[in-house]
Parts: structure tokens; sequence; C-alpha cells
């Protein structure tokens, strides 16, 4: 039992990605016919397996620091030369995972959205046309996702995009749907696949300039040397296609068909998927190229510019929609906005320790914590917006209406999931938005203008979201309608309650998490 | 000349690159949209390997050193490598975009991206 | 379109070939340049051969259609378990080759370029090309079936993508 403890704790950082591969691999070999049950369990199994090696991994960055694991090392994992990843010339050139406390706070919010997801999808995906492919490819989506958070090498980054990507397209098309999520999957693997190209393109220049994959001993050659035409070059090609899949405007018209026709559960984890290509691009910015090559560049007055686009756009284009899945989408794309704008300010002063200090930290701090809010939150509304398309069968707003009283749990997430959308006091929303605009507005107040606009166009949106759905007198059609089972209500549970602990408690949350990781990145 | 000779593999890739992202641009049916794409990723494999290059080396099996005896140069291995897998990932993702493209075709009738776009509506 | 049967008894003449060169190819995979993906594709060209000459018809790709995904399936726990054998050894990381310098099979010493030098690498390779040889040919069955049934009504898709390499 002790050994078994140990080999646990050592291996963890490896076994969060490897536990959910070899799940898929597993539910392969379960015919779906015949034993439905038993790969249920086995997906279930994986996912919160998985889910539980990231959230353990992530506790022993928080404390230690960070977490360092090397892929094909000998007997000295944690310690001795073999942790340094050299080979016997010197050259750091083993694959290997470097966790540290912005990579732990990214892994805590992919296991509770994954396994919350997973839960939810044991039920709501139970007997569909598309599960063959279904819970193999979701278990491969979950790895790749961690993946891409925790490895600290340029190359094997680009590998976990691409199994996103592919995991990702194929899971929106799953269900076919009248060809309309076909649509939707190759739009998504189009576009990711060309944006993986031109990441790609980036660490080959990064290779050629410096002869290194390895994150950490890039950063060293490319800060220390002194930027040269190359690694501005690069940085383009690595940041551009990164915020492409991040979905900012201008080009975000992938994210509403994507999540729109994506299964409910699949919808909640995209999100997340789009996350870490977030913090990829924050990784690439802050960790890899720094103050150097970042601050002689425009590249956070860009970012700020596009950050203001997406939150209006995706606003505005939400308003209007009736297509509930839809609008949420469009929403996605406003939040996403916010979180790239408090990285973006802190980009734009990163050259400069004072501004830095005086509120660069805390806008990126700001940013991050939206991140984890919106993961939280809007993989609720996707939950319960799903619940009640599960039980209805209508996607249409005009169609519903007077559901409260059908479906109160559903009702109240999605309540609590709209009021955090919408920045409302009690909620996580408010929180990271408040911490948003004050460090904005010392930056540029328009910005924070815009941002909180921005939030008062949300709340009508969900106002009227909410009245259309769940109030209102009850519809003929719809007296059938019954509350979702108690494995679909569970997940959205824990997320709402994750959403008001975070709200009712953000100084904890800022000062044992947020920090840290913002000082991780800006380091 | 020896100039050009180094230079030329790069300025192929981006020949081809643009070649690609042309037709992915200009092109109206599906399937020569997905041509233009692998178009694009030869491209950045034929980039990425040249980047490796040397004249004067051989390929990079260590046995195959032995033989030549005296001072010889391998190419850059960790290059192929990365384009290996580049090739391997493309074809999943050609594969995966084609059979979507059968589903659409199936669905819809047509191929032409001025058809496939009802998810706007 | 017409069966031919010339073209069907060539192809099956030379299926067992193609089989057996991109088994070779396989199995040098960390010797000389090749290896379980290429070796895989090569048999899966073999597949393909044989699903264009039309040896197999409407019936009997049902079943060949469940064996290669269980082929793929079994590749791909081979290579997650071969990965899996550091950590279960004990005496090292995920993907460790525990095997290499180890003396006995696989793993002769200081003798690079023998075929017993590669520890777990030879096992890996052939992992991945019974993998890959699954996935091209599951891959290729479906795009077939699709074709052939565009007048059915709904029928599933399902691709996996294997980004590792």
């Amino acid at each position: 039992m002790n050994t078994l403890l140990a080999f646990w704790s050592l291996h963890t950082p490896a076994l969060a990605v490897a536990l959910p591969l070899l799940g898929a691999m597993l539910v392969m070999l379960v015919p779906a016919e015949r034993f439905p049950q038993l790969r249920g369990i086995v997906f279930f199994l994986a996912a919160a397996l998985g889910a539980f090696a990231a959230i353990n991994v992530a506790g022993q960055a928080l404390a230690d620091g960070a977490c360092t694991y090397v892929f094909g090392a000998g007997p000295r994992i944690g310690g001795g030369p073999e942790a340094t990843c050299t080979t016997f010339s010197g050259v750091p050139i083993r694959i290997y995972f470097h966790i540290d406390a912005a990579g732990a706070l990214m892994l805590l919010v992919a296991a509770i959205t994954s396994t919350a997801a997973a839960l939810y999808a044991l039920r709501s995906e139970e007997g569909s046309s598309g599960l063959t492919a279904f819970q193999p490819l979701y278990l491969l989506l979950v790895a790749g996702v961690y993946g891409m958070v925790a490895t600290g090498d340029a190359f094997n980054f680009f590998v976990f995009l691409e199994i996103t990507s592919l995991a990702g397209a194929a899971l929106a098309a799953c269900r076919i749907d009248r060809g309309l999520a076909a649509e939707a999957g190759l739009k998504y693997a189009a576009i990711s696949s060309l944006g993986g190209l031109s990441y790609l393109v980036g660490v080959g220049l990064l290779l050629a300039r410096h002869d290194l994959l390895n994150i950490a001993a890039l950063s060293q050659a490319i800060q220390g040397g002194g930027p040269s035409a190359t690694d501005y070059a690069a940085l383009g090609l690595m940041a551009l296609p990164l915020a492409m899949k991040a979905g900012t405007v201008p080009m975000h018209q992938w994210t509403p068909d994507t999540y729109s026709r994506a299964p409910h559960p699949v919808s909640a984890f995209l999100l997340i998927s789009s996350q870490a290509s977030l913090f990829g691009l924050f990784r690439v910015a802050f960790t890899l190229f720094g103050a150097p090559v970042v601050s002689t560049t425009s590249l956070g007055a860009f970012l700020a510019v596009l950050a203001a686009l997406s939150m209006f756009v995706g606003v505005t284009m939400a308003i209007p929609q009736h297509d509930v899945k839809r609008l949420i989408s469009h929403h996605a794309v406003s939040q996403t906005g916010y979180m790239l704008l408090g990285a973006s300010v802190a980009l734009a002063v990163l050259g400069d320790a004072e501004k830095t200090a005086a509120f660069g930290r805390d806008a990126l701090a700001g940013s991050l914590f939206h991140m984890m809010n919106y993961a939280i939150y809007n993989g609720l509304l996707f939950l319960a917006a799903g619940a009640v398309v599960w039980r209805t069968g209508k996607r249409n707003l005009d169609d519903m209406g007077g559901l409260g009283r059908a479906m109160p749990v559903t009702m109240l997430c999605f309540g609590i999931g709209a009021l955090a959308i919408a920045g409302i006091p009690p909620m996580s929303g408010f929180a990271s938005k408040w911490v948003l605009y004050e460090s904005v507005f010392r930056y540029s107040p328009l910005l924070a203008i815009v941002a909180m606009v921005v939030s008062l166009l949300t709340l009508a949106s969900f106002v009227k979201v909410f009245q259309a759905m769940f109030l209102g007198p009850a519809r003929k059609h719809l007296s059938e309608v019954k509350e979702v089972p108690l494995a679909m209500a569970f997940p959205m549970l824990l997320l709402a309650l994750a959403t008001i602990a975070i709200g009712l408690f953000p100084d904890v949350v800022m000062q044992r998490l947020l920090l840290p990781a913002a000082d991780a990145l800006l380091k | 000349m020896n100039a050009i000779l180094t230079h030329l593999p790069f300025v192929i890739a981006v020949t081809v690159a643009i070649a690609g992202l042309a037709v992915v641009l200009w092109r109206r049916n599906l399937i020569h949209v997905l041509m233009g794409m692998s178009l694009v990723e030869s491209a950045v494999n034929l980039f990425l390997v040249a980047l490796g290059y040397r004249h004067d080396a051989v390929a990079p099996i260590y046995t195959g050193l032995r033989d030549g005896g005296e001072h010889v140069y391998m190419v850059l291995p960790t290059v192929q490598a990365l384009t290996l897998t580049a090739i391997v990932i493309g074809l999943a993702t050609t594969a995966m975009m084609l059979s979507l493209v059968i589903v659409i075709h199936r669905h819809y009738g047509t191929t032409d991206v001025r058809d496939v776009r009802r998810l706007r509506e | 379109m017409r069966k031919s049967r010339i073209v069907g008894h060539i192809a099956a003449v030379v299926y067992p070939f193609c089989l057996v060169f991109g088994l070779y190819v396989v199995l040098h995979g960390h010797l000389t340049p090749g290896g379980g993906f290429q070796g895989g594709a090569v048999m899966a060209t073999g597949a393909a051969l044989m699903m264009v000459a039309g040896m197999f018809d409407e019936g009997e790709r049902e079943i060949k259609y469940h064996h290669y995904k269980a082929i793929e399936a079994f590749g791909l726990l081979l290579f997650i378990g071969l990965a899996f054998a550091g950590i279960l050894s004990g005496h090292g990381a995920f993907f460790r080759n525990i095997w290499a310098n180890a003396g006995g099979w696989f793993g002769a010493p200081g003798e690079s370029g023998s075929f017993n030098s590669g520890g777990l690498l030879p096992l890996m390779n052939l992992a991945v090309g019974v993998e890959v040889f699954g996935g091209i040919s599951v891959i290729l069955v479906t795009m077939i079936r699709a074709m052939k049934a565009a007048e059915r009504g709904e029928d599933r898709e399902d691709e996996e993508g294997e980004g590792a390499e």
C-alpha cells in the first residue's frame, strides 16, 4: 500500500495524461452494444482518476512551487541529474512536463470541469448513436488538454494541441445532425489544422535559431541574447493561431458553430480546450518570449484591441440569437475578450517593472481568475441549457417557456450561471470582473468602460433568455417535461456550488492560487 | 551558385505554401480546399526538413557512421522526428476532414463551399 | 464497377508481400529509416489494394471492419502498456526504456547496430505498426462503406486521431 502511494505521488504528472489515454483504449475494447454499463464505468473511472491525478499534481506544484517530470528518465525522477532532462552531451532534449503555479491553476479547472461533464455525459449521451466514438474521443480530449497545460516542450505542445483539435473536431461532428454537426466539425478541424501548422513553423524557426525545443532553455536563450528578427517572426506565428483557437475576434467565426452543434457535455469541455489554447498564448508571450521581446513589440496593445473587439462583437452577436446554445456560444467569445484583456494589459506594461507591480500583475491575476470562473460558470450554462434541450428537444427560445415549474433544479443552476456571467455580486464572475475593471482602468479607462458596458449587455441578454426559458405561462407542447435525472443534476449543482463558493471567498482564491500563478507567468 | 542551392528548399517551401493557401482561399470545392491544406502541410514539412540539412552530411543513422571512418557529419535528426510526427498528425487530420466532407456531401448533396453554410441560418 | 479477376488474383498474390515488407520495416525501425508508422502504412497499402481490387465484398467487409478495429485497439493498448513498463517496474519514468542495455533479449549492451540492441523500442515499433495498420484500414473501410451506403440513411461516422509518434 505504501509503495503504491509512493508510486502514485512520484508519477502523478504522467498519470494525469496516461490514465485518460489508457481509459480511451480500454473503452474502445468494450463492445458498446453488449456492455454499455461496463463501458460507462470504464469511461467515468478513467476521467475521474485522471482528474484526481491532475488535482494531486496541482497540489504538489502549489506546495513546492513547481513540479517537473521527465519522460523516459531513469530511477531518479524527482531529483538528481536526470531531472534536468539533459543528455550525456548536455543538450536538453528529453520531453518533460513542467507544472508551475499557473499550470496548476489550469489543471485544477480542467479537472473539475472534465469530471462534471463526464458524469453528465453518462446519462445525457446514453443510447445516442455516436456513443462508440464519443467516449474514447472525450478521454483523448481530456488527455490532450492536460498535456497542453503541463508540457514543458514547445514541440510537445504542438502534439497535444493537435490531439485536442482532432478530438474536438471529431466530437463536435459525432452527432451528424443532418450534416450540420459535420459542417461545424469540418470548420473547426480546418481552422485548427492551419493554425497548428503556423505554430509549427514558429517552433521550426526557434529550433533553427536556438537549436532548442525545451521551453525553459529556449526562454533563457531568447531572453538572454537580445531579440532577433527570427524571434519576432516566431512570436507572431505562434501567438496568432493560439489566439484564434481561443476564439478571439476577428477569428471567432468557428466558435458559435462548433460549440452550438457539439453534444452538450462536449460544449462544456470544449471551452476548456479553448482556454488551454489561451493559456498556451500566455505561456508563449510571458514565459517563452517575455519582457525583452514582447515589450519591444506592440503585441500587448494589439491584443487589447482584439480583446475589446471580442467582448463587444461577441455580446452584440449574442443578443439577437434565438438558438439557446448558439447564444451562449457568442457570449463565450465575449467572455474570452475579458480574459485576453487582463493579460494584454499585463503584456503591454511588461517591460515596465513599476507599472507591472502597480497593476500589470493584478490584471494578469484577474485574467486568470476570470479564466477559472468562466470555465466553471460557462460550463454550467452549457450543461443547464443542454439539460433543457435534452428534455424538451427544442433549441429555439421561442418554443420554450414556463419550464421553471417542471425543472426547478435546472432553473436554479442556469440562474446562478447567468448571474455569474453577468457579474452580479455574490457570484464568482463579479469578483474576477472587479479585479479586471480596477487594474485595466489604470492602463486605459476606455477599455475598462467598454468592459463594464459589455457586462451590462450580457446581463440584459441573460435576463431575456432566463425569462424566455423558465418564466411565463406553461406551454402546451411542453407539459410532459420533467426534471432531469440526478446523474445530470448533480454535476450542475457541483459547478453551481463552486461558482458561489469562489464568489464568497475571492480573497482566499486570489492569495493561494491566482497571485502565485500570475507570478509564475511573469517570472 | 551555392547560395542559390542553399536557399532553394526554403523558396520552394514558401511557394508551395502560398499556392496551397491560394487554393484554400479561392477554390470552391471542399475537396480542392482540403488538397490546398495538404499542400500547406507539405510545405511546412519541407521547411522543417530543410532546416536540418547540410550538403556534406549523411543520413542520421548511427550505424552508418562506422563504415565511413573519419570525420563524417550527420544531418540534424530532430527536425526529421518533428516532420514525421507532423506527417502522422496531418494524415489523421486529412482523413477526418475527408470523411466529414463525405458526410456533408451525403446530407447536402454538394461540396461547394457557397452552399455548405447552413449553420449561419 | 465490374470486378476484374486478373486484378483480384494479382492483388491476392501481392498482399502477403506487402505485409511481410511492412513487417520488416516495422521490426527494423530502430536500426534503419522507417519504423512503426511507415511500416504500418506499407501494410495498410496491401489492405487498400485488396479493397480496391474488390476482394472484400459487402458481407466480408463487415467482419474485416471489426477485425481492423480490434487490431487497432490492440496496438494502442500494447503501446500504452509498454509506456507504463517504466512505472510498473519501479525503475524509471513513464516511457522509460527499461530493457535498454539490460542484457538478455532485445537489450544486448554495446552492440549498436545489432537487431538485439533496442530494448523496448522494437516492441513499441511493433505496437505502433499494428496500430497504424489497423487504423488506416479502419479509415479506408469506413470511407468505402460511406460511399457505398450513400443512398442509405443516417449511419455513424467515427474517426480516431492518433498523434503519438
